[in-house]
């Protein structure tokens, strides 16, 4: 468990930079997490952002690929233009969530 | 009467109709709708390529696996009105309940993936999910000398989700006996960033493909297959050459699942992860493959869990409150090739670790090879038939134990 300062508040992270807290995230410790992870955030990937939260405040658990790309109606390959390398896990992530579980 | 509806006569969907025609009170019936004629064992898939002789042996016709006094259904489901308590049938047969069970399993999918059923489908790339893909890909085996084979999970959930590792280190052993491994390369290609899941046992099992030379490519999420340059390709844009693909394609629910809207992105029904019941229908309960749970999609979790949920269902007849029993316990035999096998044992909060197991004829030893293991997962399949279908109770509990489980190695990987 480290602890990081983003957009001026103090949040927990796990050992693979997970938030711990969801209810500690905002948009701009989004923003600021982002940066971190060289991805510069346009309103397109503020709606796979703001499904992945939504989601989690309903089901409690990280949306995997497959949900968001349903949901929001955005195609694999473009959700990979957008977060390219793990989009997933980038996702989680930003949207200050614990990292997507696959199934077993 | 009143009647308890069961959808799919699968392993779970078999044994919650068995258990319930044994146990339930007067004026109650139980009823199972399943098209197909035949009741496959499905963990016999997994040597059937490597050789094995019996497919005889693992699969029996529906009449024998449902006790007298379950009414069989042959036909398909069109869709669950849930609203009206019917299910309709492709036929356009109604069928009403008072309670309904979802037992509908789990499916592979190829055709969800472009250019994986094209020309090359059953000629270089294969799955062994299926009986047609396991016996066509036995031929396939025997006839490759040499060249690259590439072992591949297109997407999680899957069922059984040690089997394309089982896969691995009986391939591994197969050639080796044939005296071919040098000429064949064996690649595992994966979308999770490990050999397995859980973390200790992933340590463990990507151990055991290193020792014997087999290559993990990870977090390959797979796009598409070409076909003509026997490709396969990930979304980041990666790109693998097999000669030979054996695959594990994607996996979804029934398709009245989807047509009836009452479940996720892939056809898996929300369910409360320890009373088994659907979270948005009442009188509704999945069990089995059908769940979205976090426990594994596998027979030992179909068991456990058709037993406690028997016991509630016979608690909300009593008009009594559902209990939270199921805790994602599953158990599985991993073979590991060279007759030996492992032993994973586990639930929603402890992961598989080593140790031992305390069952009636053990111990077994849990995440060791021993030939032990191997005798007890092929001893498996008689019990299956003999014991488990027919819902007697086998002398191991439906609730994880933690007895002689090494659970140091927990905080050894959160540290």
């Amino acid at each position: 468990m480290t602890q990081a300062v983003y957009a001026g508040s103090m949040v927990e992270l796990d050992a693979e930079g997970f938030m711990t807290r969801a209810d500690a995230w905002s948009r701009p410790v989004g923003e600021a997490i982002s940066q971190e992870l060289n991805i510069s955030l346009t309103p397109e990937h503020w709606r796979l952002i703001d499904f992945a939260r939504e989601d989690f405040s309903i089901k409690n658990t990280s949306p995997g690929l497959r949900r968001i790309s349903k949901y929001t109606k955005t195609g694999m390959k473009d959700i990979y233009r957008l977060f390219p390398k793990g989009p997933g896990k980038l996702i989680a992530r930003i949207a200050g969530l614990p990292k997507p579980k696959s199934c077993l | 009467m009143k009647q308890i509806l069961i959808l799919g006569a699968g392993t779970a969907g078999t044994m919650m109709a068995n258990h319930l025609n044994r146990l339930l009170p007067k004026g109650w019936q139980v009823t199972v709708a399943d098209p197909e004629n035949q009741h496959l064992y499905q963990p016999g898939l997994l040597f059937l390529p490597f050789g094995a002789r019996d497919e005889h042996k693992i699969v029996k016709s529906r009449a024998h696996t449902l006790k007298r006094g379950v009414t069989w259904l042959q036909k398909a489901v069109e869709t669950v009105d849930h609203e009206h308590k019917t299910v309709i049938m492709k036929d356009g047969h109604r069928e009403t309940y008072d309670i309904l069970i979802i037992a509908s399993g789990s499916h592979i999918q190829p055709d969800m993936t472009p250019g994986m059923t094209e020309d090359e489908w059953y000629h270089s790339i294969f799955d062994f999910y299926s009986l047609a893909g396991a016996r066509a890909l036995r031929d396939k085996l025997a006839d490759f000398q040499e060249g690259r084979l590439v072992v591949n999970v297109v997407e999680m959930p899957i069922k059984c989700p040690v089997a394309p590792l089982e896969f691995l280190f009986l391939a591994d052993d197969y050639f080796r006996k044939q005296g071919r491994r040098d000429r064949v390369e064996i690649v595992f290609v994966t979308p999770l960033d490990a050999a397995f899941t859980k973390p200790v046992a992933a340590k463990v099992l990507g151990n055991s493909l290193l020792d014997r030379g087999i290559r993990l490519e990870t977090e390959f999420m797979t796009g598409e297959i070409d076909p003509a340059k026997k490709q396969l390709l990930s979304y980041d844009e990666r790109g693998i050459d097999f000669d030979l693909l054996v695959t594990v394609p994607t996996h979804t629910g029934a398709d009245f699942v989807e047509a009836s809207d009452i479940g996720d992105e892939l056809a898996f029904i929300p369910t409360d992860r320890h009373t088994l019941a659907a979270r948005e229908m009442e009188d509704v309960f999945v069990v089995g493959d059908a769940t979205d749970l976090p426990s594994s999609k596998a027979g030992s979790v179909a068991h456990f869990q058709a037993e406690l949920l028997t016991e509630n269902l016979l608690r909300k007849i009593r008009g009594e409150e559902l209990e939270p029993s199921f805790d994602g316990h599953s158990n599985c035999f991993v073979e590991t090739g060279d007759g030996k096998a492992m032993l994973i044992d586990f639930n929603y909060n402890v992961e598989p670790v080593p140790g031992r197991f305390p069952y009636a004829f053990g111990p077994f030893s849990l995440m060791r090879e021993s030939r032990m293991n191997h005798w007890a997962k092929l001893a498996f399949r008689p019990t299956y038939w003999h014991a488990l279908l027919p819902g007697r109770r086998l002398p191991i509990s439906a609730q994880m134990s933690t007895s002689g489980k090494q659970l140091e190695f927990l905080a050894a990987v959160t540290e």
